[in-house]
């Protein structure tokens, strides 16, 4: 498999220390910032992984792993949500909605790199 | 404490229901016929075991004696006891406990009132983590500053080689985020210690009022005449300590104004003195709405006609807005009361006024006659359903013009606390089904 990620995120400080630390390792990162073509978005660079923040302008996080699963191209798609809230109630969302891993904010850099790694296994 | 004054007549009309001369009656309990007489005219408390020894005679329930303060102590009893799901206290024996040791379930009742005052304001400040935006919304931006923080700090902290440039970028964001950090922990706090001096007063806003209301009996001598400075009236009530309250207060004096304007006190007690207690009559004589006639009854001075009379006021979700407790009457403090009130009948045929006599099931079985009716808050607007308000005026039996329909319908207060059997509207067991 590739290690190709696409990090959708609106706060451009977190976006830009997550490339920062993924490039390092090796990864390709894309970034996006909004949940409106969001999904569009996934389809036209057909990452290896998508690092997702709940809460988005323009369409939630879970919105958007709700379409990605409904399509067959992205059904088994690998997804690590990121969320502030971190209650339980989100990560039972997430869950429902989906995704591969749920990761609460603030969250430390070996925990990032090790869920990718996780997840995109060579 | 308190006991109705009617536990003595109804001794005495119970005791001669039975031919029991009032001298074997005194004699079967151990006192004088001449104490017993002061009892049975009222002129001497009675309750404890002596309440206990003339029920057992006489052959009735002890309830049946006693009401008032004694029924409303007991009714909060059997509330506390139906919310204690580890034991199982006598539900039974009630009336004998706040008979023999009427402080000692006073400070039960007491301690339940508090429980269920501060379970509210617990849910209330779940609610409030978990729905208010503007906490929801801070909290976000704390955390997803110091994520920032977070990462990038730990990446200048862990990265052997960095690019000067990379360096300057992440120490200027660190830079950046730290002082958003500040300001919106700072708006947090500011915003919690704001919230947690409002929730100070752990009573209602609703509670508040009554309080407020109770004080004067009910009727606002300052309201009756001339236009009154509302403003400055509030701001002198020593129980509105919210501003919530305050202005829940100032809607309903503002209502309360309005009917005295539009009724005047003479000009409406001579009206009910022509025209007797009958609120749709009232209410085309004076052109007002039948609500006003039943609001204004009930705020009618202490020692007149309507002072003693309960007032209830719901809108179209069943949630009570008003409550103006009528003795005998129970209505649950928090909580659902009971579907078959006239009040919601009221409510599936707006603008009919409804007159329905009731017997609340359960302890002294008195009856009442309500009087109901359902009206819109709001003026019509197109293609829009009105919100509808319901006011229900609650009087002893027999003190309306026209002659009540022969049945009387049983309702109850609330159904965990309610013995009545096979009733559609139940959505509770009970907790008495075993007595009555």
């Amino acid at each position: 498999m590739g290690r190709h990620v696409l990090l959708i995120e609106d706060e451009p400080n977190i976006s830009e220390a997550i490339r920062f630390l993924l490039s390092r390792d090796g990864w390709q990162v894309d970034t996006h910032s909004n949940g409106h073509d969001a999904v569009e978005t996934v389809h036209s660079s057909c990452p290896d992984l998508v690092i997702l923040d709940v809460m988005l302008p323009g369409k939630s996080g879970f919105e958007i792993l709700t379409e990605l699963r409904a399509n067959p191209q992205t059904k088994t798609l690998p997804v690590l949500m990121l969320t502030a809230r971190g209650q339980s109630r989100d990560r039972e969302m997430a869950e429902k909605a989906g995704a591969s891993r749920f990761m609460t904010k603030p969250f430390s850099n070996a925990e990032v790199l090790d869920a990718v790694r996780e997840l995109v296994r060579p | 404490m308190h006991r109705g004054t009617l536990t003595g007549s109804r001794i005495r009309e119970r005791r001669m229901m039975l031919g029991l001369r009032q001298a074997d009656l005194a004699r079967q309990i151990g006192i004088s016929a001449s104490y017993l007489n002061l009892i049975e005219h009222n002129r001497r408390r009675i309750g404890g075991k002596l309440l206990l020894d003339i029920a057992k005679v006489i052959g009735v329930e002890p309830s049946m004696l006693s009401e008032g303060a004694e029924a409303a102590l007991i009714a909060v009893l059997r509330e506390a006891a139906a919310d204690s799901t580890t034991v199982r206290a006598e539900t039974d024996r009630a009336d004998e406990f706040a008979g023999r040791f009427p402080g000692w379930a006073e400070v039960l009742v007491n301690a339940h009132r508090r429980i269920a005052s501060l379970e509210r304001s617990v849910e209330a400040l779940t609610d409030r983590v978990a729905h208010d935006p503007q906490l929801a919304a801070s909290l976000h931006e704390v955390l997803s500053t110091a994520a920032s923080i977070r990462s990038t700090a730990s990446i200048l902290a862990e990265t052997q080689e960095i690019e000067p440039e990379w360096r300057n970028r992440f120490h200027r964001n660190i830079n950046e985020d730290s002082a958003r950090l500040a300001e919106s922990s700072k708006a947090l706090v500011s915003y919690l210690d704001h919230a947690e001096a409002k929730e100070e007063q752990l009573a209602s806003p609703q509670e508040e009022v009554e309080a407020m209301l109770a004080d004067h009996a009910y009727h606002l001598e300052m309201l009756e005449t001339g236009n009154p400075d509302l403003a400055q009236i509030i701001a002198k009530e020593p129980r509105l300590t919210t501003d919530s309250a305050r202005l829940n207060a100032r809607v309903f004096m503002e209502k309360y104004a309005l009917d005295a304007l539009a009724m005047p006190l003479q000009k409406f007690q001579d009206a009910l003195s022509r025209i007797g207690l009958d609120p749709t009559a009232l209410a085309q004589r004076l052109s007002v709405p039948v609500q006003s006639v039943l609001s204004r009854l009930a705020a009618m001075p202490e020692g007149t006609l309507g002072s003693d009379f309960g007032l209830i006021v719901c809108d179209n979700s069943g949630s009570l807005l008003f409550h103006k407790a009528i003795q005998g009457f129970a209505v649950p403090r928090f909580g659902s009361t009971c579907p078959l009130w006239p009040l919601y009948a009221a409510l599936s045929r707006p603008m009919t006024p409804i007159f329905q006599r009731v017997e609340q099931v359960g302890r002294d079985a008195l009856l009442f006659d309500c009087f109901a009716v359902a009206h819109p808050v709001v003026p019509p607007a197109l293609n829009v359903d009105p919100l509808y308000h319901a006011t229900m005026l609650i009087t002893p039996a027999g003190q309306f013009n026209r002659a009540p329909q022969a049945e009387v319908r049983p309702v109850g207060s609330t159904c965990r606390i309610c013995p009545r059997e096979n009733c559609s509207g139940r959505r509770e067991r009970s907790m008495l089904s075993e007595e009555f």
